[in-house]
């Protein structure tokens, strides 16, 4: 247990280390990051405006709420791509990893949580022009604060666990981009990144209920933005460790299968 | 004259190697469908509220959609990749291979790369405007067209221009691979037309990056708004747009001290 704790510290800090030598290319990809919630939240806020104010139970002033808290969420939530997978399989840059006697997911999983840390350092002055600008309307209490700061953790672990299940798929073909984009495309719509899922037709809003996707993004937003009561915000933490747990052994079945296909040597 | 004929070859030598690598074609058009797709669920849930968005209807939006992917093709074929392959020479020193050759070097590191099957975009994007247009009910005149064409190759320009200024900051910023991410997140907005957002939103994506001009710009051109003083505000900034990158080019290239290759 103490060699995990260690290696996660060490890795961590690696990150803090290595991500704060380059503020301006991670300033680049953050502003790239933050363009997307706010096209949505002016297209959202003009609609609210033509329909005398609200628009399902969104003002202006709540949808800003809602994805500013958003860009905080996207932040946590981004973890090794699939693409990374299909980089490092294809490559043979898996090889390395493979002769450490840990496996290499803890890296990845503590590479990134490391790099959150500069992330939110270089989120704070966005975030706060983005108030300024956009005026959010939001008054989380204390439970939901400390909700949202287990849920978004909870979230960056989800997310970690099915993206490397969707990258592992490159063990068996390397033709794998357009099924990361089916992925991502149904992520869009199903977990409330794109609009508010009680703004999406009911049926959608129910199946939501059984992905992954609201879990490690609609959910975290709403537990600080919404007003769900508190039976609602544990059933969401509860929703989010199932879907790690499933995670932790799908990964762990799906790596025992699949790397006896990889035959790469060197890299 | 000799530029053209480089080009051309460069552009010949692009398709052949696509043609290596044909089941990437399918792969593009699945892709392009996913993304017209999300684009129409987009699309379709802010009209389930409203019936339009800043003075816009649906078949306008959807036209302006179909310039959105159309520009997106051509931007994803012809520019990105060279501006992409550019900035990791400049980082890893390789550039010296195309600079010692005896050709403009900006014309030069414009065409190197070329993605056919990008031009699935381009085809769709042209689909989704005929259905837009008949929606539209307006028939489009000689003006009208010449006005859309001319929108849509001004504002390509302009993307190409503000491409290679962003890309030239590798000569002093090293690493800047985010620049393709800061670039497609930005191109985003043009999704919707820019009178939506709040002015300093509008201003900037006029004059820093130029999405009003690439996307919206040719959208009116489309549905009768674009008036002649905005073209001609179009034709100014691309010429100015075009020397600034030249002179950004030059400067730069005079920082670039990579010798490794």
């Amino acid at each position: 247990m103490k060699r995990y704790i260690d290696f996660y510290l060490a890795s961590m800090k690696i990150a803090i280390l290595e991500q704060w030598q380059y503020p301006v290319a991670n300033y680049f990809y953050m502003i790239g990051m933050i363009a997307e919630p706010v096209i949505y939240m002016v297209v959202w806020s003009a609609v609210a405006q033509q329909q005398g104010g609200t628009v399902g139970g969104y003002t202006p002033g709540a949808f800003a709420a809602y994805y500013i808290v958003w860009t905080l969420v996207r932040n946590m939530n981004i973890v090794f791509t699939p693409y990374g997978w299909e980089w490092r399989i294809r490559q043979g840059q898996l090889s390395m990893s493979l002769m450490r006697p840990i496996h290499p997911i803890h890296n990845d999983v503590a590479f990134f949580a490391g790099w959150k840390f500069v992330v939110i350092a270089l989120w704070i002055p966005l975030a706060l022009a983005l108030s300024f600008f956009f005026k959010p309307d939001l008054h989380p209490t204390l439970l939901q604060g400390i909700v949202f700061f287990f849920a978004i953790w909870f979230a960056y672990l989800i997310r970690t666990m099915t993206l490397s299940l969707m990258g592992m798929i490159t063990f068996w073909t390397t033709r794998v981009s357009a099924l990361f984009e089916l992925y991502f495309a149904a992520e869009l719509i199903l977990s409330g990144r794109l609009v508010p899922l009680s703004l999406m037709p009911g049926w959608v809003q129910q199946a939501a209920w059984f992905f992954p996707f609201r879990w490690a993004f609609g959910f975290p937003i709403e537990s600080l933005v919404g007003n769900m009561n508190t039976r609602d915000l544990f059933i969401g933490l509860g929703m989010q460790l199932a879907w790690i747990a499933f995670g932790v052994l799908a990964v762990s079945l799906v790596w025992k299968v699949a790397i006896r296909r990889f035959s790469a040597v060197g890299g | 004259m000799q530029g053209f004929r480089l080009a051309f070859s460069y552009l010949r030598i692009g398709i052949m190697n696509e043609f290596q690598y044909r089941a990437n074609l399918y792969i593009q058009v699945l892709q392009t469908f996913i993304a017209l797709a999300t684009g129409l669920i987009g699309l379709n849930l802010v009209f389930a509220q409203t019936a339009n968005l800043g003075g816009w209807g649906k078949p306008e939006l959807l036209a302006v959609m179909g310039v959105f992917t159309i520009t997106g093709g051509v931007i994803r074929a012809a520019i990105q990749p060279n501006m992409e392959r550019l900035m990791e020479e400049i980082r890893e020193g390789t550039l010296d291979y195309a600079l010692t050759k005896p050709a403009d070097s900006q014309l030069l590191v414009s065409v190197r790369e070329f993605r056919l099957w990008q031009l699935v975009d381009v085809i769709t994007g042209i689909v989704v405007l005929i259905i837009a247009q008949t929606q539209l009910h307006e028939r489009m005149n000689f003006w009208g067209m010449l006005g859309f064409i001319s929108a849509l190759g001004m504002g390509a320009v302009m993307v190409y221009c503000f491409w290679l200024i962003i890309t030239s900051s590798a000569f002093w910023i090293v690493r800047v691979q985010e620049i393709a991410n800061l670039f497609e997140g930005l191109y985003a907005a043009g999704r919707w037309p820019v009178d939506i957002y709040p002015n300093w939103l509008r201003y900037g994506l006029t004059f820093l990056v130029p999405v009003a001009f690439a996307v919206t710009v040719p959208a009116e051109a489309l549905t009768g708004r674009l008036t002649l003083q905005t073209w001609f505000g179009a034709l100014a900034l691309t010429t100015l747009l075009f020397v600034a990158a030249r002179v950004v080019w030059r400067i730069g290239l005079k920082n670039y001290s990579g010798a490794s290759s």
